[in-house]
């Protein structure tokens, strides 16, 4: 089970990251979404993976029953979720910005802006 | 004692406070004259003088400001005799160079600035002086490194002045570099910063290994500052500075403090045969090097520095033969030095003043002229020929004396000093001499305000000093130097000044020496052939190897950073993800991990087959190549993700994930409405190959991390124990929601407040102002229209109804928010005309109020024993539809939390509408224009 998604988190991490490194700014923004899910199921997953339980003490009971999912983690990664949207708003209208002011000349056109 | 009374440290703080003021008291009163500010440094020459008894006898006056004892950086405060004389000179020739540049610079609108930096030097040269602990002396002595950068480069104007300037900051605070390494290395072997732990602890230092690296780094400092071949080059060039500043910082004090920092450091770091042969040499060389070259130089100012190399270079060479009387020689060149040579360089200034100009070849017969300023230069001469009655005529004596008295090195050193002392003798008659014999020029000097007081009083009160302490030397110096020789050489000695000694070997080396001297100067005409060949010689000199070494570093950092900082996006990427690579991947090296695979759980199919939809997802979209399926295969990703983690017992994040990938996707069809077409760039980029390897190691060391998280369990999770009081001390089933709201409420604040400027900051890229919704709008489908004027208000209320309730079930402020935000959107997706608004407030509004909520409801538990944001507790009360609602501050938290969430939503949405309507890329008719 764990490994399984050791391995998801590789992949998406994998794609994420050429996405980054390839090609216009447009991908880099796809490949830091990627990656922010990457990091947040690492999170996620790094606290243990429960079997359907949820982190919500029962009707009768007075603390989670044994074996279940990590809440801290979820707070965690919430909050991230969230925050993660918020900088993805950000970096859609730096996007848009940079269009605006350099045109089709893309990633590489970005030097000649630093002056 | 005064200093009991009056700290010296406050005489430090007072010529700082003088720097202060002085820029302004001089320029808007100008009946008060410049010279009445010498009044400053007079007072701290007799309060120096008024304690000086005590000290004579070999006392030190010690004590201590406190400062930050923490880090061992107390400001040790210690009067030694060497100290002491340091003090004296730098306030009692600081006194006559006021005077002096008060006339010198007189009518001129930088004199205020020019005391302003002078007054600054010699704050910092008095606190060198009575500083014992070594990193506030440190402080001080790239203080005056800065204030001399500041005073050569007085007149800005000469790019020569700015360069000479330069030079010498970068040589000295160089310099300083290494005498600080030094310190720290000395702090290391010794525990302390105070020179006097170091002197008790001299023994230890030497036997040490790190001695020499400490020795040298100090020397370095040392050399530096005091102009030491090969780094004398600085001090020529530093005449470029007005005269005063010659005569003051680059010949009476300032280069004098290497000899004076090498002395007190003596009985630390000398008695070894580093010590003993580096300085010697170092000594030796410079002081013959700089006579040679002194002798053959025509300007006035030049000629005097490189003099002052070589006298520099005698101090070296004498307290590195380790002598007892070689450093009471020593010490009494210091003196005599500061007195014969800032009297001359005094003279030189006011000559280049009367008549224009410094070339010795244009000044003859100026007795006539400037008598007073004549007499006093030629007695400064006399006492640098080393003639009778003069005190420089006892220090040569004693000069020659040690060298005999020392064996077989000193023969050969005895010969360097007749050459140096015969060129010196040639050099002192060329300033102090020939510019007053012979007939008077036919033309008149232009100008005759070297007659003024100010201009003659240093040199006729330094002239009479040295005719004063010439004939009584016992008397006056006599003492002071004994304490003096106790300090530095660490052993009592009682000395006797003589002026006559009597007919011995050495009067016979002195008459030798004077006699070559004025010889060489009467046939000076018949060797100016060698002389313009020796000048040509030293064209090619420190200076020219310096500049182009400091212009070929600044062209091999330009290179560098053009080569490490290429402004290509992609490079800089390709490096940050290879050095977190190898870091994980080094840090797992050595921690020496096994990879083992954990065994837990077997695999449940849905989630198989969530993850290999996920997987191929993920890859699809990197080989996507429009740009609206790249935005859909993402959200799939997302809503794949919330899958997860639905499937794995967690109902809040999969709610969340949901929620955000559908307002991604909206954020998406808005930011890329109207952008052109997506185009291949092919140069931009990793070449494949490399961005291929990235990618799979960064995949691999993600996968690793993963797995080593799950075999790292170092302590119980902090999360059982949140789940066990979380029912009884929060009142919440939602251990998730319990945690965001009340334990860790204060990283929530944190969170939303990121959220908001993230906000800000969209809003403020694409223009604030009152939303101005353009005439073209998006047509809504009438579908749409009828049916959100049900389902918007009804996904409100619902909203509400998943922040009270996400306390015991699924929900909370995140959701709520989202969701209410979620109907707002939807409103005015179906309604272009209508304002958003939730509650009747806007996107702004709504985060102010939200933020200000957030805060208040932390303020409760200011009043308890418990700090900011403790939960408070109230009744609880039955709600229709949600159930019992416990009150209390992490419910009016997560209020807080909904509003911000729905309000920084709202105000990202807002933005990115306005920024469509309002400034549409146009559409690419052209190529871009390529770089």
């Amino acid at each position: 089970m764990e490994t399984l998604a050791a391995l998801l988190i590789g992949t998406l991490a994998a794609c994420g990251t050429l996405l980054v490194l390839r090609k216009g700014l447009f991908r880099i923004l796809l490949g830091l979404v990627l990656l922010g899910q990457a990091a947040n199921l690492l999170v996620f997953t790094a606290a243990g993976l429960g079997q359907g339980d949820t982190a919500i003490i029962g009707p009768d009971e007075q603390t989670l029953a044994a074996g279940h999912p990590d809440p801290l983690a979820q707070a965690l990664v919430l909050t991230a979720i969230v925050i993660s949207f918020g900088v993805l708003a950000f970096c859609l209208v730096l996007l848009r910005k940079t269009r605006a002011r350099i045109g089709a000349a893309g990633v590489s056109g970005l030097a000649n802006t630093e002056t | 004692m005064p200093f009991e009374f009056f700290n010296p440290a406050f005489c430090v703080a007072a010529l700082f406070l003088a720097a202060l003021l002085v820029p302004f008291v001089g320029r808007k009163n100008d009946r008060l004259p410049a010279t009445l500010w010498a009044l400053v440094p007079a007072a701290i020459f007799f309060y120096f003088l008024s304690g000086a008894g005590p000290i004579w006898q070999g006392a030190t006056w010690r004590s201590s400001l406190t400062w930050a004892p923490e880090l061992g950086m107390d400001w040790d405060i210690w009067v030694s005799p060497v100290g002491l004389l340091l003090a004296l000179l730098v306030s009692g020739i600081g006194t006559l160079i006021v005077i002096y540049a008060a006339a010198y610079l007189k009518g001129s609108d930088r004199l205020g600035r020019f005391l302003c930096y002078l007054f600054l030097f010699a704050g910092a040269m008095l606190g060198i002086a009575v500083t014992e602990n070594a990193l506030v002396l440190f402080v001080f002595w790239e203080l005056t490194s800065i204030a001399s950068y500041l005073l050569i480069g007085h007149y800005h104007e000469k790019l020569e002045s700015r360069k000479s300037a330069l030079d010498a900051l970068l040589v000295t605070a160089g310099g300083g570099v290494a005498l600080l390494a030094g310190f720290l290395l000395l702090g290391e072997i010794t525990g302390s910063y105070r020179i006097g732990v170091w002197v008790e602890a001299a023994d230890a230092i030497r036997a040490h290994p790190l001695y020499t690296g400490a020795f040298l780094c100090v020397l370095l400092g040392a050399i530096t500052k005091s102009a030491q071949f090969p780094f004398h080059f600085w001090l020529p060039g530093a005449m470029a500075a007005p005269a005063p500043v010659s005569a003051y910082l680059h010949s009476a004090t300032m280069v004098k403090v290497g000899i004076f920092l090498l002395a007190i450091l003596h009985p630390a770091l000398g008695g070894t045969d580093l010590w003993h042969y580096t300085l010697l040499g170092l000594g030796a060389i410079t002081m013959v090097w700089g006579a040679l070259v002194a002798m053959v130089q025509t300007d006035l100012k030049r000629l005097l520095a490189f003099s002052t190399v070589s006298a520099l270079g005698t101090l070296t060479m004498l307290l590195g033969m380790e002598h007892t009387l070689s450093v009471k020689v020593a010490m009494l060149f210091f003196i005599v030095h500061a007195l014969y040579k800032g009297a001359l360089f005094m003279v030189a200034g006011a000559l280049e003043k009367g008549t224009g100009t410094r070339e010795i070849t244009q000044l003859r017969g100026l007795m006539r002229s400037f008598p007073v300023l004549g007499i006093a230069a030629v007695v400064a001469a006399f006492s640098m020929s080393g003639l009778p009655p003069f005190i420089g005529f006892i220090a040569k004596e004693l000069l020659y004396e040690v060298k005999l008295e020392t064996p077989v090195i000193g023969i050969s050193l005895l010969l360097c000093g007749i050459v140096a002392n015969a060129a010196n003798v040639v050099v002192a008659l060329k300033v102090g001499v020939l510019p007053f014999l012979g007939e008077a020029p036919s033309a008149e000097p232009k100008s005759m305000k070297p007659t003024k007081i100010g201009y003659w009083i240093g040199p006729v009160l330094l002239g009479f000093g040295s005719i004063a302490f010439g004939v009584f030397p016992d008397a006056t110096l006599g003492r002071p130097l004994e304490a003096m020789v106790a300090q530095i050489a660490a052993e009592e000695v009682t000395i006797k000044l003589k002026l006559w000694h009597g007919f011995n070997l050495v009067l016979l080396l002195s008459l030798v020496t004077v006699l070559s001297g004025v010889g060489l100067f009467l046939i000076r005409k018949r060797l100016s052939r060698y002389s313009a060949a020796l000048r040509e010689g030293v064209g090619w000199n420190g200076t020219t190897i310096f500049r182009s070494g400091i212009t070929g570093f600044l062209h091999l950092s330009g290179f560098v950073t053009r080569t490490i900082q290429s402004g290509r996006l992609h490079s800089y990427l390709a490096v940050i993800f290879s050095v977190a690579v190898v870091g994980l991947v080094a840090a797992w090296w050595k921690s020496g991990y096994v990879l083992s695979l954990p065994a837990r759980g077997e695999i449940r199919p849905d989630v198989a087959i969530l993850t290999i939809f996920l997987a191929v997802a993920s890859i699809t979209l990197v080989r996507c190549r429009r740009r609206m399926t790249s935005v859909l295969i993402l959200g799939c990703i997302g809503f794949g993700i919330a899958g997860f983690f639905a499937l794995h017992g967690a109902p809040d994040l999969a709610i969340t994930q949901i929620l955000v990938e559908t307002l991604t996707l909206l954020l998406f069809a808005l930011a890329l409405y109207g952008l052109p077409a997506m185009r291949e760039e092919r140069r931009a980029g990793v070449s494949r190959p490399i961005a291929v390897t990235i990618s799979v190691a960064v995949g691999l060391a993600f996968t690793l991390l993963t797995l080593k998280a799950f075999d790292v369990q170092v302590a119980e999770p902090v999360s059982l124990e949140l789940a066990a009081k979380s029912l009884p001390e929060a009142f919440g089933k939602n251990v998730v929601n319990v945690i965001l709201v009340d334990f860790r409420a204060l990283d929530t604040l944190g969170e939303i407040t990121v959220l908001l400027i993230a906000a800000l900051g969209v809003s403020a890229m694409l223009g604030t102002g009152r939303s101005r919704y353009s005439r073209e709008r998006l047509e809504a489908s009438p579908v749409l229209s009828a049916s959100s004027r049900y389902t918007a208000p009804a996904m409100l209320i619902f909203s509400l109804y998943l922040l009270l309730r996400g306390h015991n079930e699924p929900g909370g402020g995140f959701i709520g928010g989202l969701v209410a935000a979620m109907s707002a959107v939807l409103m005015h997706l179906a309604y272009p005309a209508q304002k958003l608004r939730i509650f009747r407030l806007g996107a702004g509004s709504l985060t102010v109020v939200g933020l200000a909520t957030a805060v208040i409801s932390g303020m409760p538990g200011l009043f308890s024993e418990a700090g900011f944001l403790t939960a408070q507790w109230g009744p609880e009360i039955p709600l229709p539809a949600v159930g019992k609602v416990k009150l209390g501050t992490p419910l009016v938290f997560d209020i807080g939390v909904y509003l911000v969430v729905a309000g920084v939503v709202l105000m990202l949405y807002e933005a990115m509408e306005r920024s469509r309507v309002r400034e549409k890329v146009e559409p690419e008719s052209q190529p871009a224009p390529t770089p």
